[in-house]
């Protein structure tokens, strides 16, 4: 394929969905070891209702207003689950399957409510993303990427997907000590004086982060898929943490290039003629790479389990 | 007219969507009490994603058949197929390698569902507009429901009613006891496979009303509420169906008067607001039962503390102490006992080494057992055994003034 066919609308989208899926995947580790997948799965479903209140209360369909209605949700629903159990002594599963499917009703129900059909705000967006139409029309090919005229055009996804990323890098690298002690012992590190609640909290939040910047480009599936699949799938392929990081980062990069070019390309050469969801396929990809790694993964039992 | 709705008065569809909803419901309150006793209420979430994939399916093979694809026991059955692979997925994840069971659920939602939206993708470019109804297993959409449909939900609501009232025991004794279920001879795999299948079932049949999103909902917010007002599961499970059938009915209700609510979020809604009302004002659990719970037993260590001050002569500083002594005619505002608090105040010192001698000797073990430091003396011996205790102390003493 020719640069000036690929660069201006397969470069970006690929880029965003690589990017996203790493932003994703790096804070998915401490997610899946300290056994707090699901808040993931929380967490993009309450950015709907998020960004439906923040349209409603600014009535623009602009980045800002609608991360930080987004970011908002993602906090009210954190605050929320750890009411219902505290105040209801409900084990925190169903506290956070009450709450997100609450907050994600109330979202779909305010949206039906409100005159949202002139601007583009649906469930089916929030849901799927639109990946292929984060294109770069002013490109005309690799010398491009040199152009600043040209560069000006990028899609905005693309930079907010990138100050994501530098974020979640930011934070796991300036508490990286603190994180990893507590995900693994959390009483050692509370003798160590490490404040673990306010931790986690934290870390939740650089995940809704992750998730919200993510969730503008690509929909929610991929930011749940991303979360969880990646780690798990490392998680079967080591023993190190570090490794583990390493490996999440690769499986993810492999999940976003191949999901968008199978959902993009795949069809065209099987002889139809149109392209299949690219966030799906995304995700897809994402659970068959972890399907090979539950098979053939060299550290896939429990320690201790037999060999079977 | 929601009181029209309410009755049942609003027309044939109306009347058609608020009966099956209800009946789907009690179902989902009834078999999701056991999922949440057994602590995985969130199984749900990767069976009801598991399904979209199992539509796509089954819309695609009965197109290529040349028959209608939007035919809803076909594309019921396709949705249970796939959610029972990925039911399969999950408990395979969890068995066989080192994940944790919350990783496998998310995992198998988010592929499931990726791979569904995927089916969806490649269903629109077959052909526009046939594909329109699938669109509404995400969110649910009773405006089209037919009477088939409706049968559908009602008979497959039944069967699983009847399903739960066969394995209610088993289930019960696994929920609360897995170890001791499987020494009875129960197939502990299987029990919890069956139970799955129930919850499975619910989720297939509420596919059409509330959609694969929130359908989890109706499986988890009405046991939650229910647990609030009960410590027995029998009750439970005729509560949480209670709950769930109201939420869904009056959900259904008020969707018939606003067209433009859709059903399913407005039932999750009701059936969340069933939930707060429970949190604040269940009897014992509820919160506010608890707060006054708190109150109480606030008064009682104050008032405790007041009367053995008093008795020893010691000023007291803490404010509400006073405040409470004074609302008992017990004590004057500067904290000097009334005639009343000076007898009262002499009771609780003369308890206290009552309580003393009792918790010293070892035949009153058991009486010693139940002291908290609150506990009135005669709600624990007999009056004879309280006149030997007194013996012992001898005779009374005066109180410093």
């Amino acid at each position: 394929m020719s640069g000036e066919e690929f660069v201006p609308l397969s470069l970006t989208p690929m880029l965003i969905g690589v990017l996203a899926a790493v932003a994703c995947a790096l804070p998915g580790n401490f997610l899946v070891l300290r056994r707090q997948a699901l808040i993931g799965d929380a967490i993009s479903h309450v950015v709907l209702p998020g960004i439906v209140v923040a349209f409603l209360l600014t009535g623009l369909v602009a980045a800002a207003p609608m991360m930080l209605g987004a970011a908002g949700a993602a906090l009210v629903s954190v605050v929320m689950i750890e009411a219902i159990r505290r105040l209801g002594n409900i084990e925190p599963g169903a506290a956070m399957g009450l709450t997100f499917t609450t907050l994600f009703a109330a979202g779909v129900l305010l949206l039906e409510q409100s005159d949202t059909s002139s601007v583009h705000l649906d469930v089916e967006h929030a849901l799927y993303g639109n990946l292929e139409s984060l294109i770069w029309l002013d490109a005309i090919g690799w010398s491009s990427l040199l152009d600043p005229l040209a560069l000006a055009g990028l899609p905005p996804e693309l930079g907010r997907v990138v100050i994501a990323l530098i974020g979640v890098i930011g934070f796991l690298w300036l508490f990286w000590r603190p994180l990893v002690v507590s995900t693994f012992d959390e009483s050692f590190a509370q003798a160590m004086g490490i404040a673990t609640n306010r931790l986690g909290v934290a870390l939740v939040m650089v995940a809704a982060l992750a998730a919200v910047a993510a969730f503008d480009a690509v929909g929610s599936i991929i930011v749940i898929a991303m979360f969880i699949c990646p780690p798990a799938a490392a998680r079967l392929m080591t023993n190190r943490l570090e490794h583990q990081m390493a490996w999440s980062v690769v499986f993810a990069v492999l999940s976003a290039v191949l999901g968008y070019v199978f959902a993009g390309y795949a069809p065209l050469w099987l002889g139809f003629e149109n392209a299949v969801s690219a966030a799906g396929m995304i995700a897809t990809v994402s659970g068959l790479i972890l399907a090979l790694a539950a098979c053939f993964a060299p550290h896939r039992y429990r320690s201790g389990a037999p060999a079977v | 007219m929601f009181w029209n709705a309410l009755t049942l008065q609003l027309g044939y569809n109306a009347t058609l969507v608020t009966i099956g909803a209800t009946l789907l419901g009690i179902a989902a309150g009834v078999t999701g009490t056991f999922l949440y006793l057994r602590k995985r209420a969130l199984v749900s979430d990767a069976i009801s994603h598991a399904t979209l994939p199992g539509v796509g399916i089954a819309f695609m093979l009965m197109v290529l058949l040349g028959g209608d694809g939007r035919a809803l026991p076909g594309l019921l059955l396709g949705a249970a197929v796939s959610s029972w692979i990925g039911l399969l997925c999950v408990s395979w994840l969890t068995r066989l390698t080192r994940l944790s069971e919350d990783a496998a659920i998310g995992a198998v939602l988010s592929v499931f569902f990726g791979f569904g939206i995927v089916l969806l993708t490649v269903i629109q470019t077959m052909g526009a507009g046939r594909a329109a109804g699938l669109e509404g297993f995400l969110l649910g959409s009773t405006a089209g429901m037919l009477f088939n449909d409706a049968l559908v939900i009602a008979g497959g609501g039944a069967l699983t009613l009847v399903a739960v009232l066969i394995l209610r025991r088993p289930m019960t004794l696994l929920a609360f006891d897995p170890e001791y279920a499987a020494a009875r001879g129960i197939n502990v795999g299987r029990m919890d496979l069956a139970i799955m299948a129930l919850a499975l079932a619910v989720t297939v049949i509420g596919l059409k009303v509330v959609g694969l999103i929130l359908i989890v909902a109706m499986l988890i917010i009405p046991p939650v509420t229910a647990r609030f007002w009960t410590e027995r599961t029998d009750h439970m499970v005729l509560i949480s169906g209670l709950c769930g059938g109201l939420a869904a009915w009056i959900g259904a209700s008020l969707s018939a008067v606003a067209p433009a609510m859709p059903t399913g979020p407005i039932i999750v809604l009701s059936s969340f607001a069933l939930f707060v009302l429970s949190l604040l004002l269940a009897p014992n659990r509820g919160v506010l039962a608890v707060y006054l719970r708190h109150v109480r037993f606030q008064r009682r260590v104050h008032m405790r503390q007041g009367l053995l001050a008093l008795a020893q002569g010691q000023p007291i500083y803490e404010a509400f102490t006073v405040r409470l002594l004074k609302r008992a005619g017990l004590a004057h505002a500067d904290g000097v006992p009334t005639d009343d608090g000076r007898a009262r105040a002499a009771k609780a010192l003369r308890d206290e080494k009552r309580w003393e001698l009792v918790r010293a000797d070892q035949a009153f073990e058991s009486a010693a057992a139940l002291y908290d430091g609150l506990r009135d003396i005669e709600t624990v011996l007999t009056d004879d055994q309280i006149s030997e205790i007194d013996q012992r102390i001898g005779g009374p003493q005066g109180v410093a003034s």
